[in-house]
């Protein structure tokens, strides 16, 4: 499939990986970007517009195969599409789990079949995502996964771990991983042990179950060499552990999830399940931790941590209910509200290098960019477009968001990939 | 003041004048149970069920109690009796007792906010009558009201609970309407079942129930359950009597009119001696006679507090 040609005129262009940010023109002519315009392309008028690569959502949960009741390919694509993500790495806690290369490809299939964006899947890093055995991550490899991951749960048993580690070098290949341990964390925690769970009588996970296993990472990454990045980082305690870490070259990282700067653990005062995810909401001081994380380069990636359940599943005692919350079309606004406009926390062309270029180097693909050549993925961005969420304009099949009804500033407009535009606000 | 509230599922959201209200309408209904005919018309014509998920013969029957000495027609559904051991959602389990026109649930259940979750969806009064480590509201009324009638006042009433606090919905129901009624409450027991976060909600902490048994004015002790011991917050229960049971020692170092209470059931040895349970300052059994006041209390209040219009079917 050739790709589209677009001519897009007079807006921001913002490419952190060149660090370009002047008032200009982005071409895109069969998919590529260019130097010179496409004739007879679509113009596109970006004045007043931030003009940036394709936004990478490096942690999303697409559910497919096995979970077409919460999400399919199709309906959490085009969600990424109307959040203004060009590219989504899809999770491997599916039904089976993604495993083995014959899910990969079978993903990437129904991705080429149905997506409205780029799909980069991830394989599990142990079979069943049990813990115990390594999957088949050469083959995994070869059929196209950009990571490996048993996200939802945490490899417990250290030498697994290690030897992942070792054995992921060989293909260059980095592991996310969903850092928490299980004997400190409990298999009936539902929230941040502190205050509030005390008051409500919740079980909790204490922040160390997730420091001790960042920490571990750090010394099995430094130990192997091989990149290991810290998904949705929660406490305040293991930013100051990547923070040491990377300074001295380390090859960790981490990223940080909208509703962790968003929200604390008081959310949970009504048992409402829309505030139940893994890991937990914590406390202002985490997510003061969490912003200097950000501020400083400690943490480099932003993610959503895309988790949609059906309607039914969730409306149920806080304890039976699944984690997670939908994210694809809320995390821009979250992200705009949260870094640049309450307390700046970084600037404009940081947050795009966030969720650009930075995600695309973790994983290895040619996107995140708008260097000639690379594929034409572009988000049109409007920093200070002040809009209100409401789920039910969602295009993903989950409804189980907090952020319902919250007026936030900054909203992606339009949407490209390769050229074609995929999303268009209003359209 | 006029009751307004069609739920009690925390005691946490009430206010001093509220809690006072159900005291004093107890303090009415206890009459009752004096009486030859123990039975008033009050509920006459109301539905309502006892929905049991978690296993409980003591609060049931003492709801259950309550409901008939009111006159309500009660249904009693257990766990392992009902389509949720089916597996049914609790959601759709309450809406089917709705429709049958239950007035008032009264819900048993393992899963914090359990009453409020139900209470949110449902038309019926929904009382909680224990929802796994959050609370317990008629416990802490009926203890409150145990130590308003033997001691004549709450305000400035020193009570130290004893024991499993983390895990103790007794003990957070006991915490806020003592609080509120201007109490101090002081939780006693080892580190690992007495989180420090408990500060913050009002009480103060000791590790060394020693060093404060003859300040309190109320000793109330919790029961110490096995699986804790399994799951390693205490060595022993043989360790755990030594430092924090109440024994006869122990007890001849109250305050001469200090009340012992306990809320049931007690493992005699463990938390607490039998010559104790049974000795002149122990109130355990007018807690249990108080609770049932004190049910009657709720039930009627929340079955006459105001509902919202009935929407058009």
């Amino acid at each position: 499939m050739s790709g589209g040609s677009v001519n897009i005129r007079g807006g921001r262009v913002i490419d952190p990986s060149s660090g370009r940010d002047e008032t200009g023109d982005v071409f895109v002519v069969n998919g590529k970007f260019a130097k010179q315009p496409a004739e007879g392309a679509e113009e596109v008028d970006a004045s007043g517009l931030v003009v940036c690569p394709g936004f990478v959502d490096i942690h999303v949960h697409l559910r497919e195969p096995g979970q077409g009741a919460k999400e399919t390919v199709e309906s959490g694509t085009k969600a990424a599409a109307a959040g203004g993500f060009t590219s989504v790495v899809a999770m491997p806690n599916t039904q089976p789990t993604a495993d083995h290369p014959g899910i990969i490809a079978w993903l990437r299939n129904r991705a080429k079949a149905c997506g409205a964006v780029n799909v980069f899947p991830t394989g599990a890093i142990t079979v069943g995502s049990q813990g115990e055995q390594l999957a088949p991550i050469g083959a995994m490899a070869g059929a196209g996964i950009v990571a490996v991951t048993d996200d939802g749960r945490c490899v417990q048993n250290h030498e697994v771990m290690r030897r992942a580690a070792e054995y992921c070098g060989m293909f260059g290949l980095p592991i996310m991983d969903h850092c928490q341990d299980a004997s400190l964390a409990g298999s009936e925690a539902v929230m941040h042990e502190g205050y509030w769970s005390t008051l409500l009588g919740l079980p909790g996970w204490p922040r160390m179950a997730e420091e001790i296993i960042v920490a571990r990472n750090v010394m099995l990454s430094e130990a192997t060499g091989t990149r290991i990045h810290c998904q949705h980082i929660s406490s305040g305690g293991s930013v100051n552990i990547l923070r040491e870490a990377r300074a001295r070259g380390v090859a960790i990282s981490g990223e940080v999830c909208p509703h962790h700067i968003a929200l604390t653990d008081e959310a949970l005062a009504g048992y409402d399940s829309n505030f139940k995810m893994n890991p937990p909401l914590r406390e202002q001081s985490d997510i003061d931790a969490l912003l200097g994380g950000v501020a400083d380069g400690t943490i480099d990636i932003l993610a959503t941590d895309h988790a949609p359940h059906t309607v039914y599943e969730k409306e149920v005692e806080l304890a039976a209910a699944p984690f997670g919350i939908v994210g694809l079309e809320t995390a821009v606004g979250l992200f705009c509200e949260i870094l640049l406009h309450r307390r700046p926390v970084i600037d404009l062309p940081r947050m795009v290098a966030m969720l650009t270029i930075n995600p695309s180097r973790l994983i290895g693909i040619d996107r995140g960019t708008l260097s000639v050549g690379s594929p034409g993925d572009i988000t049109l961005l409007d920093p200070n477009r002040s809009w209100i969420v409401d789920k039910e304009t969602f295009l993903t099949k989950g409804r189980n968001t907090p952020f319902h009804g919250w007026q936030l500033r900054g909203r992606a407009v339009r949407t490209i990939v390769d050229g074609r535009t995929v999303w268009k606000l209003g359209a | 003041m006029k009751w307004q509230r069609k739920d009690l599922t925390e005691l946490r959201g009430l206010s001093a004048e509220e809690i006072t209200c159900i005291l004093d309408t107890a303090s009415e209904f206890k009459g009752v149970g004096q009486r030859r005919l123990k039975k008033v018309p009050s509920l006459r014509g109301k539905t309502l069920i006892n929905l049991f998920v978690e296993a409980s013969t003591r609060t049931r029957t003492s709801f259950e109690l309550a409901a008939v000495r009111l006159s309500a027609d009660v249904v009693n559904i257990t766990a392992g009796s009902s389509s949720l051991s089916k597996g049914e959602s609790l959601k759709d389990t309450a809406k089917n007792l709705e429709a049958l026109a239950a007035d008032l649930i009264v819900l048993r259940h393992s899963a914090a906010g359990a009453a409020q979750f139900l209470a949110e969806r449902l038309r019926a009064g929904v009382i909680n009558a224990g929802d796994g480590s959050h609370e317990h509201p008629t416990q802490g009324l009926l203890d409150t009201f145990t130590i308003r009638e033997r001691l004549g006042r709450i305000a400035g009433v020193k009570v130290g609970i004893v024991g499993d606090i983390r895990f103790s919905r007794v003990a957070r129901s006991n915490l806020h309407a003592l609080k509120k009624l201007g109490a101090e409450v002081i939780f006693i027991g080892p580190p690992t079942l007495v989180p420090p976060e408990f500060q913050r909600a009002g009480a103060s902490i000791s590790h060394r129930l020693d060093d404060v048994l003859g300040e309190l004015d109320v000793i109330n002790l919790l029961r110490i359950q096995h699986e804790r011991q399994k799951a390693g917050y205490f060595p022993g229960t043989g360790e755990y009597a030594a430092l924090f049971g109440l024994n006869a020692e122990r007890a001849a170092r109250l305050k001469p009119g200090a009340l012992v209470m306990h809320p049931g059931p007690i493992h005699r040895g463990v938390e607490l001696d039998g010559s104790v349970a049974d000795g002149p300052q122990s109130v355990i059994l007018d807690q249990v006679t108080n609770g049932l006041a004190v049910r009657m209390a709720i039930l009627y209040l929340c079955a006459s507090a105001p509902r919202e219009q009935e929407e058009t079917l």
